[in-house]
């Protein structure tokens, strides 16, 4: 029960920063892709910075979370032609939408029903996804 | 009740990507989308979603409170009023129809609920949608996966998906958008 509270708030907090930040933003995200505005970098770059201090500071000091257990942090697969083509296949859509697969819950939150589509669907591409992964290049 | 700058914006990520990797967690939104397809039945025919769904139900709780965050967000934060949008960016988007940049958060022709009765629009929804899905469970991660959490970790396969990104945002919003809107 204090899980599901703590997991249940930590995306009320991500929700709200969407929005106030308007990373959620169609808008930020076409002029993030024509360069016109440090917002989006600035946000991206921010978060990273600090993200690369905290996941750095966990992993030399063998921090501990919350509940008392070693923080564990997996590496993320070596799959370099499926990071790329994948990845570029993301950022079609996320150009196309200016949605990421985040964003797309909080949008749907704060009303902009149409998102429903972009999210029925990205449920469907995942799904294709795991139909076709065996004959796909990784 | 004004939009917050890079310097807020930013820093608040780092704030959700600690609070998860203390609870144990990962900062990752994509993986839900394969979290719904096993919760449907999908592992029973493909190999891909099969495996205990429920070790992932934390993400379904973030999804859900991000929902609930965007409603509190829009409807009990905002003064209605966004950030300046460059005006190159305005006129552009302007001679595209595609109308309130700098003025609202979100494109209304896209957005709006009328762009659910507008064919074009929903193909155009649903194309973007299904190339979010697919892609970002190919590459492993999204913006939140790879761009935050992987780089953080300074992951070389998170690097590589973040220029993908780039390199699909890229063609999409110069090459392709402006034939499609």
């Amino acid at each position: 029960m204090k899980r599901t509270i703590l997991y249940f708030s930590i995306g009320i907090l991500f929700g709200i920063i969407m929005i106030k930040s308007e990373a959620a933003s169609w808008f930020r995200i076409y002029e993030m892709f024509q360069f016109k505005s440090f917002h989006m970098y600035g946000i991206i770059g921010a978060a990273v910075a600090l993200g690369v201090v905290i996941t750095q500071l966990i992993k030399r000091n063998n921090m501990r979370s919350f509940f008392g257990t070693e923080i564990q942090i997996a590496p993320k697969p070596k799959h370099i032609k499926a990071s790329l083509y994948g990845g570029s296949i993301f950022g079609l859509g996320w150009a196309l939408t200016g949605a990421c697969p985040g964003p797309i819950y909080v949008l749907i939150g704060a009303g902009y029903l149409p998102l429903l589509v972009v999210f029925v669907f990205a449920l469907l591409g995942t799904y294709c996804y795991g139909l076709l992964k065996p004959r796909l290049p990784h | 009740m004004a939009p917050w700058p890079w310097y807020v914006g930013g820093p608040a990520i780092a704030v959700v990507l600690f609070l998860l990797l203390f609870s144990e967690k990962r900062f990752g939104m994509s993986t839900n989308l394969k979290t719904m397809c096993s919760m449907a039945g999908a592992g029973k025919k493909i190999p891909f979603f099969a495996g205990d769904w429920k070790a992932n139900r934390w993400g379904l709780l973030v999804a859900l409170g991000a929902a609930v965050g965007g409603f509190i967000a829009a409807t009990y934060m905002t003064n209605g009023s966004v950030g300046m949008i460059h005006p190159d960016v305005v006129t552009e988007l302007n001679q595209m129809g595609i109308s309130g940049a700098g003025v609202e958060f979100m494109p209304p022709e896209l957005f709006g609920i009328e762009a659910l009765t507008h064919p074009k629009t929903l193909v155009l929804l649903a194309l973007g949608g299904f190339l979010i899905g697919f892609g970002t469970r190919y590459a492993g991660g999204c913006t939140s996966g790879h761009a935050i959490s992987g780089l953080s970790d300074l992951q070389w396969p998170s690097f590589v998906a973040v220029i993908g990104f780039f390199v699909g945002g890229l063609l999409m919003n110069h090459l392709i958008l402006p034939y499609i809107l």
